[in-house]
């Protein structure tokens, strides 16, 4: 396919405001489980950047997808423990709240 | 896939808008469960920006994993936690989000000119493999990658066993082979909430 109707920079863009409102979500979210969604949002990015790299500039090779697939592997891994850990501290605390687990703030 | 370039363009600014309003959805949106429901659109739609690409395999597992499993894993989450609890306010909230929103917009522009300042060593398009890129991911996982993926095989069993442990509430009180009472403090304490107010 001729990509050069789309440039490259505007995947970059894209994926660029995406992992920026990630960053917001991670930073200002209540929520516990809507931080869980900002990081995969900020991976999404980062997915979005390698593959735009693997077809416009590795297009032969595409390492960048191979790159992708293991991303998407460690991001299940990573929700599926991210969760579990959600679930337990709400056994304990009983709360989502991201401003009550404080027990290590300085 | 040759598909005419308006035709394109029209379908990459389709899904980008989405991409983008989908995920300020996300985050801004008051209910928790709208928020869930927009990032399995906006994972389609990255998806759909896959397509683009020319990587139809890459696309279909962003579909099964993240739509399919990442993002039920989440409605599940939401499910089991969901409680309507009053939060408490903040002091100095405003001076948080003017400090945290002018962080990312800093980061935003500084990532923009950078995307757009540089020049990027664009291959040529002719030895573009097109729609044989599932072959060849096949043969990069099995010749160059083969060890990563192996360890990935690993990272994700060890990820299944630390969720179930992590996430399971009952606890066998006997042996199912001997009938003994078995002890399971290390694993399970019991169910007593601890809540710590903050002073």
């Amino acid at each position: 396919m001729n990509l050069e109707s789309i440039p490259l920079q505007a995947f970059l863009i894209v994926s660029s405001i995406l992992f920026c409102i990630g960053i917001w979500g991670l930073l200002n979210s209540r929520n516990a489980v809507r931080v869980l969604m900002s990081i995969e949002l900020m991976l999404n990015a980062v997915n979005i950047n390698l593959m735009a790299f693997s077809s416009y500039v590795d297009n032969n090779l595409i390492q960048g997808q191979v790159f992708t697939i293991f991303v998407i592997t460690v991001a299940a891994a990573e929700a599926a423990v991210g969760l579990a850990i959600l679930l337990s501290l709400y056994r304990n605390r009983v709360t989502v709240d991201m401003e009550s687990f404080n027990l290590l703030k300085w | 896939m040759s598909i005419a370039v308006t035709t394109q363009i029209i379908c990459f600014s389709v899904l980008s808008l989405v991409v983008i309003v989908g995920a300020l959805g996300v985050i801004l949106l008051e209910s928790i469960v709208y928020s869930a429901f927009l990032l399995g659109g906006v994972f389609m739609s990255v998806a759909g920006l896959y397509l683009l690409l020319n990587a139809s395999f890459v696309a279909a597992a962003q579909v099964l994993v993240y739509v399919g499993a990442v993002n039920v894993l989440i409605i599940f989450a939401i499910m089991l936690v969901n409680k309507k609890e009053d939060l408490m306010p903040i002091e100095n909230i405003k001076s948080r989000r003017i400090i945290s929103t002018s962080i990312c917009l800093t980061l935003l522009s500084l990532l923009i000119r950078v995307d757009l300042s540089n020049t990027w060593g664009l291959a040529d398009p002719n030895t573009s493999i097109g729609e044989e890129s599932t072959i060849r991911i096949g043969e990069h996982l099995f010749s160059d990658y083969l060890l990563p993926f192996e360890v990935a095989s690993v990272l994700l069993l060890m990820a299944m066993i630390g969720a179930i442990v992590l996430a399971r509430r009952d606890v066998m009180n006997e042996d199912i082979s001997t009938g003994l009472p078995v002890d399971q403090e290390l694993i399970e304490k019991p169910n007593e909430p601890l809540l710590i107010k903050k002073n």
